[in-house]
């Protein structure tokens, strides 16, 4: 894939390669994040200095279904030592999908200094560099942040209903076989299951690898992702999109992609998703 | 009705008493200790009908009849990332290869939550149920030719 800057996206700031993130490995400024779908992936080898952040753990409340409050993520700050003026560059496993999923909550407490490590760990991997199983070492920090902002970024299913009432724009980023409904969820995973299958009526399916190039797992260029949302899907910078999945995490890779590569002005990601649409009772949905 | 394999059994009651490092850490040595099916069974590319269902990291489960009637379960995790996959098969390898058929259809799917705990994710717990579902058929095939042999 070409140089980040001539790739004519929104905000090509966001994203730093993996030449950056080598250049960057001793800078105090610079904290590196790894988040996985694997658990074992950090454990076994990361790139060095950098942290873990653990989707299960770490960024959501461990009994209610929400993200930490903002004492959890000062905490949480604190311990993988990053400051308010930390640059966090975040990088993980499945074409960066956990990597933007922790990057969108890292958003709802407004830290902006935040990058995404474009290709991810299997790119860092196939450029033969270096891997540790040392820990990083980190010496705790205060973090003050501010409450968490819910309103920007995120949205409710009663706001959705809303939303889609008003026919504005929807994008569902499952697999088109959890959109038209054929599938639902496994028999044997109950804590995602769902009682029925479809889509938000007036929603259009775009699967989130989509904006990924398959061949190096990087993103599409701003014409590709232009060509896939915009032309194809209709999708309008300057109109309000709501984005969802199963439970809001391949949604947030979607709303990176939206936000910060092709600039939409207004883009929320539904972690409800369709984990709470499709139990909710009453709510429409829609089959094919 | 037969059991799942002892050796299984023991490492998911040990697996139980561990914490959340610990098991990473645990899991992590069987990784490393994974060894991909040998040519003299399968060779790439592989036959689609060893490959697991819904497993991103691309597993493929073989099985082969061993002389006192067990089977002998191989593996190949495509993925390079593929970790998870790789400390099942290794697990496998090391606790239920070479057992009866029976017991290895006995096997409980819940055993992989015993090992990966309970946070993991639909993906990764579809895929490694996958690999089962492989083991499962294989086992359930062998029982049944035997089945028809005797019956």
């Amino acid at each position: 894939m070409t140089d980040l800057a001539a790739r004519g996206y929104a905000r090509a700031d966001v994203l730093v390669s993996t030449d950056w993130v080598a250049a960057h490995l001793a800078d105090p400024a610079v904290r590196v994040i790894e988040s996985n779908e694997d658990p074992l992936l950090y454990p076994s080898g990361h790139i060095p200095g950098a942290v873990q952040v653990d989707w299960a753990v770490d960024l959501n409340d461990q009994v209610r279904r929400d993200y930490l409050d903002r004492a959890g993520f000062e905490k949480l700050m604190s311990r993988i030592g990053v400051t308010r003026d930390s640059t966090v560059v975040f990088y993980g496993d499945k074409n960066n999908w956990w990597a933007c999923y922790a990057f969108w909550v890292f958003q709802l407490f407004g830290h902006g200094n935040a990058r995404v490590m474009d290709g991810g760990r299997i790119k860092w991997e196939k450029e033969g560099r270096a891997l540790t199983r040392e820990g990083p070492g980190i010496v705790p920090t205060e973090y003050e942040a501010p409450p968490r902002d819910d309103a920007r970024i995120r949205i409710f299913r009663d706001q959705v209903l809303a939303h889609m009432r008003a026919g504005r724009k929807l994008v569902d980023v499952r697999s088109p076989q959890e959109f038209t409904g054929e599938r639902t969820h496994m028999p044997e995973y109950p804590q995602e299951g769902v009682l029925r299958g479809g889509h938000i009526p007036g929603a259009r399916n775009v699967p989130w690898a989509r904006a990924v190039d398959p061949i190096d797992g990087t993103f599409r260029d701003a014409a590709g992702l232009r060509a896939i949302y915009q032309d194809e899907m209709q999708l309008e910078r300057d109109e309000p999109v709501v984005a969802y999945c199963r439970i809001g995490e391949r949604s947030s890779h979607t709303w990176f992609v939206l936000t910060y590569l092709l600039g939409f002005s207004d883009v929320k990601n539904y972690d409800g998703s369709w984990t709470e649409w499709g139990n909710s009772v009453g709510l429409p949905i829609e089959k094919s | 009705m037969a059991e799942m394999p002892e050796a299984l059994i023991e490492l998911a009651r040990e697996f139980k008493s561990m914490d959340r490092t610990e098991r990473m850490e645990m899991l992590i040595d069987y990784a490393d200790r994974f060894v991909e099916v040998p040519a003299s069974i399968a060779t790439r590319p592989f036959d689609d009908r060893h490959r697991a269902p819904r497993c991103e990291s691309d597993a493929y489960v073989w099985a082969v009849e061993t002389a006192d009637g067990g089977l002998e379960l191989q593996f190949a995790v495509e993925n390079p990332q593929g970790l998870s996959a790789k400390a099942w098969a290794a697990v496998l390898t090391e606790t239920a290869s070479g057992a009866p058929p029976e017991r290895l259809a006995a096997i409980d799917p819940e055993v992989i939550y015993d090992l990966f705990g309970r946070d993991l994710s639909m993906g990764k717990g579809q895929g490694l149920m996958g690999m089962l579902e492989l083991v499962h058929f294989e086992a359930k095939q062998r029982i049944a030719a035997k089945r028809g042999a005797t019956g």
